[in-house]
């Protein structure tokens, strides 16, 4: 326990009447690290933001961040992190620059420091000859990185992601990309939820696998694939009857496995592998293993 | 959109750029040491930033909206009926009438934009989502927005006893105070608004609201009869009406002050504001806070 915890979770609950949400969470995010929050939809990632920013108020556990207890002090944690929600809710009708320079209102910057702040947030969504657009005229691409530099107006030590990236065309979401990982290396601590595995696997030094409101695997992408999936994994491609006796084959062998939809892929492999295509196992592997096959 | 690999290039440039004057700046530490309180200025001073920005991109058609419909209602009705009553209660029916569209003035730009303004904000724009991520609480949310409203009902309140002026009101010293009573009764009634929009589940719930709440209070206010004809209950109910109260102190004003009894509509018009400020408070933090 070296660095301090930007973010701490012990034991949090959060029901919504019958459903718990969140059961039992516990997270750490080390200050000036990156953690990816991965799970499929309804796994509690969303629940888990909202808790962060004291929009949901947990019924058990703790909570820390930046240090303070929430949610008693969650203004003062509030004010100095960023949140990018999932879903775009810029003004519309206000123009690039005023979206910013109301962030910089609700966010308490001074006086003097509005000016560059807003100069320096237009730079960031590189969209400085655009200041004077407004946002309903923007792209979807342009409207997102708008959407995470208002979060960025202030400086915020912890920056919350919420899905950046969800519908964007491949080339937007590199571009997002390295603006999130610009962001990382220059030491801000950010919490990203997402479920595109790609996603945490690049820009995650450690993720978090959610699955029904709990951390079912926590480490960095590279040990938990090693520890779950194996170093490599083989694809074997056939029709169903095929699948189902390669399936069996590898149970009996001990060895893990999972449907890709066309083809099995056989995992953990320790010496008797079937007969197929040799592959990386990766994140998504795990992803499978810990969250199920099946999506009830 | 496409970002060619020049476009990443520049973005990863201005990124760099924007970093670098980073250690340059003036850390923001400064807020972990000072103790956060309720009602905080910044937080007010944040929302109500964002809604004089907002403003600024559609005040043409509020102010069109708030300026022209009290002068049709002051005109059709200061003619319409003023052709057959000349005089109400000792006043010109047209000096009545324009006093009284004041607090129409009021109640249509702050309980209807209150209302639909909330909704729409907190519902399908989801704005706030985003004030409540900073460091803004719902009581201060609601508060500044309310405070932000009542300013301008304050100000568009005035229209109506300006067009009168035109068709022969005498100026007073009094009316000075209009825009005070029109904050006041403003406050209550965007409240009022956002206590509706926090409760409503659509847009079309509205509908119940503005039959059954609105129109009545807002024809049995002393606007354009006086009520001392209508039987005893409806000058009953006229008592619990903020509209009524607004009424009569903007006539006052007009027409020379009444001691204890206007000090009493202006009390009633306080209470109606605090009480619908809290419970606008307490709705929204049930909708807003899971």
């Amino acid at each position: 326990m070296s660095a301090p915890l930007a973010i701490q979770l012990r034991g949090v609950v959060k029901r919504y009447g019958a459903i718990t949400a969140v059961d039992r969470l516990d997270l750490d995010l080390p200050e000036g690290t990156c953690v990816g929050l991965l799970g499929p939809n309804g796994a509690g990632k969303s629940t888990t933001m909202k808790l962060l920013t004291a929009q949901a108020i947990a019924d058990e556990g703790e909570l820390s961040v930046l240090g303070f207890t929430l949610p008693r002090e969650s203004k003062q944690a509030r004010a100095e992190c960023g949140v990018v929600p999932q879903l775009d809710n810029l003004d519309v009708t206000l123009t690039v620059e005023q979206n910013l320079v109301v962030f910089a209102y609700l966010y308490r910057l001074g006086r003097r420091e509005r000016r560059p702040a807003v100069e320096r947030a237009l730079t960031i969504a590189n969209l400085g000859d655009r200041r004077d657009t407004r946002v309903d005229r923007l792209s979807g691409g342009m409207r997102r990185r708008l959407l995470i530099a208002r979060a960025l107006v202030h400086r915020p030590r912890l920056v919350l992601l919420d899905e950046p990236t969800v519908g964007l065309d491949p080339q937007v979401r590199q571009e997002l990309w390295a603006l999130i990982d610009r962001l990382r290396s220059e030491g801000t601590s950010i919490l990203m939820s997402t479920h595109y595995i790609e996603e945490a696997e690049r820009l995650a030094d450690s993720v978090t696998i959610m699955s029904h409101g709990s951390a079912v695997a926590m480490g960095p992408p590279r040990d938990l694939i090693v520890e779950h999936a194996g170093h490599e994994a083989v694809e074997v491609y056939g029709g169903p009857a095929k699948l189902a006796e390669v399936e069996a084959q590898a149970h009996a062998a001990g060895l893990a496995t999972r449907r890709t939809g066309t083809s099995v892929a056989v995992l953990r492999l320790n010496g008797d592998a079937p007969e197929g295509e040799r592959r990386p196992a990766n994140l998504e592997d795990v992803f499978v293993l810990l969250t199920g096959e099946r999506l009830e | 959109m496409s970002a060619s690999n020049d476009d990443l290039d520049r973005l990863d440039t201005s990124i760099r750029a924007a970093l670098r004057t980073r250690s340059g700046l003036v850390s923001v530490e400064a807020p972990r040491s000072a103790r956060l309180r309720r009602l905080e200025r910044p937080a007010l001073l944040g929302v109500l930033m964002r809604e004089m920005i907002n403003f600024s991109s559609y005040w043409r058609s509020t102010t069109f909206s708030a300026t022209v419909e009290p002068t049709i209602y002051l005109v059709a009705f200061g003619f319409g009926f003023g052709s057959l009553v000349s005089t109400v209660g000792g006043y010109d029916y047209v000096e009545f009438v324009g006093t009284g569209t004041v607090a129409t003035a009021v109640l249509f730009s702050s309980a209807f934009a209150a209302m639909f303004g909330t909704f729409i904000k907190y519902k399908f724009q989801r704005t706030y989502d985003a004030v409540l991520a900073a460091p803004v609480d719902t009581e201060e949310l609601v508060t500044a927005e309310v405070l932000w409203i009542a300013t301008r009902a304050g100000v568009y309140g005035c229209v109506p006893l300006l067009v009168a002026m035109v068709f022969g009101l005498d100026p007073n010293a009094g009316m000075l105070l209009v825009p005070v009573f029109g904050f006041l009764a403003g406050f209550g009634w965007a409240c009022f608004g956002i206590l509706a929009a926090a409760t409503a589940t659509s847009i079309e719930n509205f509908n119940y609201i503005i039959s059954a709440v609105l129109t009545p209070l807002f024809l049995v206010a002393g606007t354009f009869f006086p009520l001392d004809q209508l039987p005893q209950w409806a000058q009953t109910l006229a008592q619990v009406n903020p509209l009524y109260h607004l009424v009569q102190l903007v006539r006052h004003a007009a027409f020379g002050f009444e001691g204890w009894s206007d000090l009493g509509h202006a009390g009633a018009l306080l209470a109606f504001g605090v009480i619908m400020w809290r419970l606008a408070i307490w709705r929204m933090e049930q909708r807003l806070i899971d």
